[in-house]
């Protein structure tokens, strides 16, 4: 478990990877945890959350483009509720879930917003059969408050085929 | 066939995977169509060998060399239109010795070569390297030996591009029959017609692929495994009572296994059918929509259009789903119990970017891989495949429901699926045998 502390930052002082570092792996904790409510806090209102298609390029456009997900602040709201009811099928039971994030890479810092970048592996259990989600994903946080938050998160799959079948955690 | 050929034509054959008893009501498929390899090799030989196969949409290939690659039926196909405009579906394999000739997903090109050893083709087929004498003789450059070897058939309808490794079929109109009305009524949704959005969703599922047509088409399924979707639409204002002025029916066969049901919803539907969750501002322009559609094709159509959500299985692994947006998927089996899907949002040809926008984001809340509901359907479709490993004792699937309402069958009956299942039935007792 990670203390809600862990994504508060309180220094004035111009971020450094490793703060990116503590934030990422707090918000990887809480989707392994299945702690999606907190998860969602992290979001700014406004925000979006995407997955492009395999394949797409990183900057695809999800008004001309068919994706995974193009999910706007209310739809991660009602996506995050609809996880947490029994009748979300494919997540209940709950799959088990762990995710790696590294190669964190900060592309671009203000003080009032940063772009990060960072690799992603996150495996998915259930059933008897393990799915592996790999690509890399793409931040940019509000730095301006005391706590940060994510502004958007776009979650660009590496693989060319979707081989789980499904996007049904959250990435 | 007058009555009296009905009377003297021996009963057709059948698998016994198929039992339909219509005094009973009752209609059962047997467990083992979802598991057997030797069913899926019957089905390679009687259906994917022989049936009218979906390739792609003609505005995938919209300009002149342009070309993409894609699996069909088993096969690996290139589906290309020429430098004279003429579309194409050749097998991705050089005539030389075998190498796959395309290797990029899509593009456009003035020709292909194969890496191998070289040899080069027109984007018509033709084969276009030019050796010097003594290495092959002038047959090879005129007699086709060398060309591409296209597929058997390949014919349209109304841009939906269609092959057949069966050189003998019926043409694909006499194939489609009562379809061609269902895709009338979704490619009539644009006045400079339709077109494929931007990519394609692709993804593995770990079951049968009949229970994705069946899926596709299920109206009983709808609220218990997307109850959720329908708690969505709550929350944000995306539910509208849905209505329909004019009678229609809800479940029609379409003929040689193809199938529809019919059904208001209270969902919004971008071609013509606003919700409260879109905003005024694009109200009027559906609005706008929605009366040119009754104007272009009258009240009763044009609302038909504008209203009614459709759900079609074009037999045996095309869907057509015209719901809160419309997507056009094919599925092909790896394994009995593993499939490869691909699916595509569809939309109006040059659509206002704001509408094509919504209907993008209306496209994802429900559909696709990542939506708030497909998922939950890959999930049954698992849980059923698991499920068959108790086929021994459990053998059989039951379809029954609607029977004693014959023709007359409701949305949330199961009789589009027994449309399907009895011509796969016909195909499978039929075998491969012309």
């Amino acid at each position: 478990m990670i203390a809600a502390s862990t994504l508060a930052k309180t220094s004035l002082a111009p971020a450094t990877r490793a703060d990116v570092e503590d934030f990422l792996y707090a918000e990887a904790a809480l989707l392994d945890e299945w702690r999606l409510d907190e998860w969602f806090a992290l979001f700014a209102p406004g925000a979006v959350y995407e997955v492009p298609t395999a394949g797409a390029p990183d900057d695809d456009d999800p008004a001309r483009a068919l994706f995974y997900i193009a999910d706007d602040y209310v739809r991660l709201r009602e996506r995050v509720v609809r996880l947490g009811k029994k009748e979300a099928h494919a997540e209940h039971p709950h799959s088990r879930l762990r995710r790696t994030i590294s190669n964190v890479r900060i592309l671009s810092a203000s003080a009032a917003q940063l772009r990060v970048a960072c690799n992603l592996v996150c495996y998915r259990a259930k059933n008897g059969k393990v799915d592996t989600y790999f690509g890399h994903c793409l931040y940019e946080l509000d730095a301006s408050g005391p706590q940060w938050r994510i502004t958007a998160k776009r979650v660009v799959l590496d693989m060319d085929l979707l081989y789980p079948g499904k996007i049904s955690i959250l990435l | 066939m007058t009555l009296l050929e009905r009377t003297l034509a021996p009963p057709a054959p059948r698998t016994g995977l198929v039992v339909e008893d219509r005094e009973g009501f009752l209609f059962r498929v047997a467990r083992k169509a979802f598991t057997d390899l030797e069913v899926l090799e019957a089905e390679r030989r009687a259906i994917f060998d022989r049936c009218w196969l979906y390739l792609g949409h003609g505005s995938e290939i919209a300009d002149n060399g342009d070309y993409l690659t894609r699996s069909v039926g088993g096969r690996e196909l290139v589906f290309n239109r020429d430098r004279g405009g003429a579309v194409h579906a050749f097998l991705n394999t050089c005539p030389h010795r075998g190498a796959t000739l395309v290797r990029e997903p899509r593009g456009n090109a003035l020709s292909f070569q194969c890496f191998y050893h070289g040899w080069a083709f027109n984007v018509n087929g033709r084969f276009a390297s030019r050796y010097a004498e003594g290495n092959y003789g002038e047959g090879h450059y005129s007699g086709g030996c060398a060309d591409l070897i296209g597929v058997p058939r390949l014919e349209h309808y109304r841009d939906f591009y269609f092959i057949t490794f069966d050189r003998n079929a019926a043409s694909l109109a006499d194939y489609l029959a009562g379809a061609k009305e269902i895709i009338d009524l979704v490619a009539d949704q644009g006045e400079a017609g339709m077109e494929i959005v931007g990519g394609a969703q692709k993804y593995f599922i770990d079951a049968n692929w009949k229970l994705l047509a069946e899926n596709s088409v299920d109206g009983f399924h709808g609220l218990p495994t997307h109850t959720t979707y329908f708690d969505y639409l709550t929350n944000v204002g995306g539910l509208r009572p849905g209505k329909h002025p004019y009678p229609f029916r809800e479940v029609t066969d379409l003929g040689n296994g193809h199938a529809v049901i019919e059904y208001p919803a209270p969902w919004g539907r971008p071609v013509a059918r606003w919700t409260p969750a879109w905003g005024d501002d694009r109200r009027e322009m559906i609005e706008a929509r929605r009366a040119h559609l009754v104007q272009a094709f009258g009240e009763p159509r044009g609302l038909r259009m504008a209203e009614l959500n459709r759900n079609m299985i074009i037999f045996p692994n095309l869907v057509i789903n015209d719901i809160m947006a419309i997507t056009v998927r094919t599925f092909f089996p790896l394994a009995p119990d593993r499939m490869a899907v691909s699916a595509w949002a569809m939309g109006v040809k040059d659509e206002d970017e704001r509408l094509r926008a919504l209907r993008l984001f209306n496209f994802l809340e429900f559909l696709g891989p990542g939506g708030l509901a497909t998922p939950d359907d890959v999930e049954a479709l698992e849980s059923c495949q698991r499920g068959y490993r108790n086929q021994r004792e459990a053998p059989w699937n039951d379809i029954s429901k609607g029977m004693p309402r014959g023709a007359e069958a409701h949305t949330d009956d199961e009789e589009q699926m027994r449309c399907y299942w009895r011509e796969w039935d016909r195909r499978i007792a039929q075998g491969g045998a012309a």
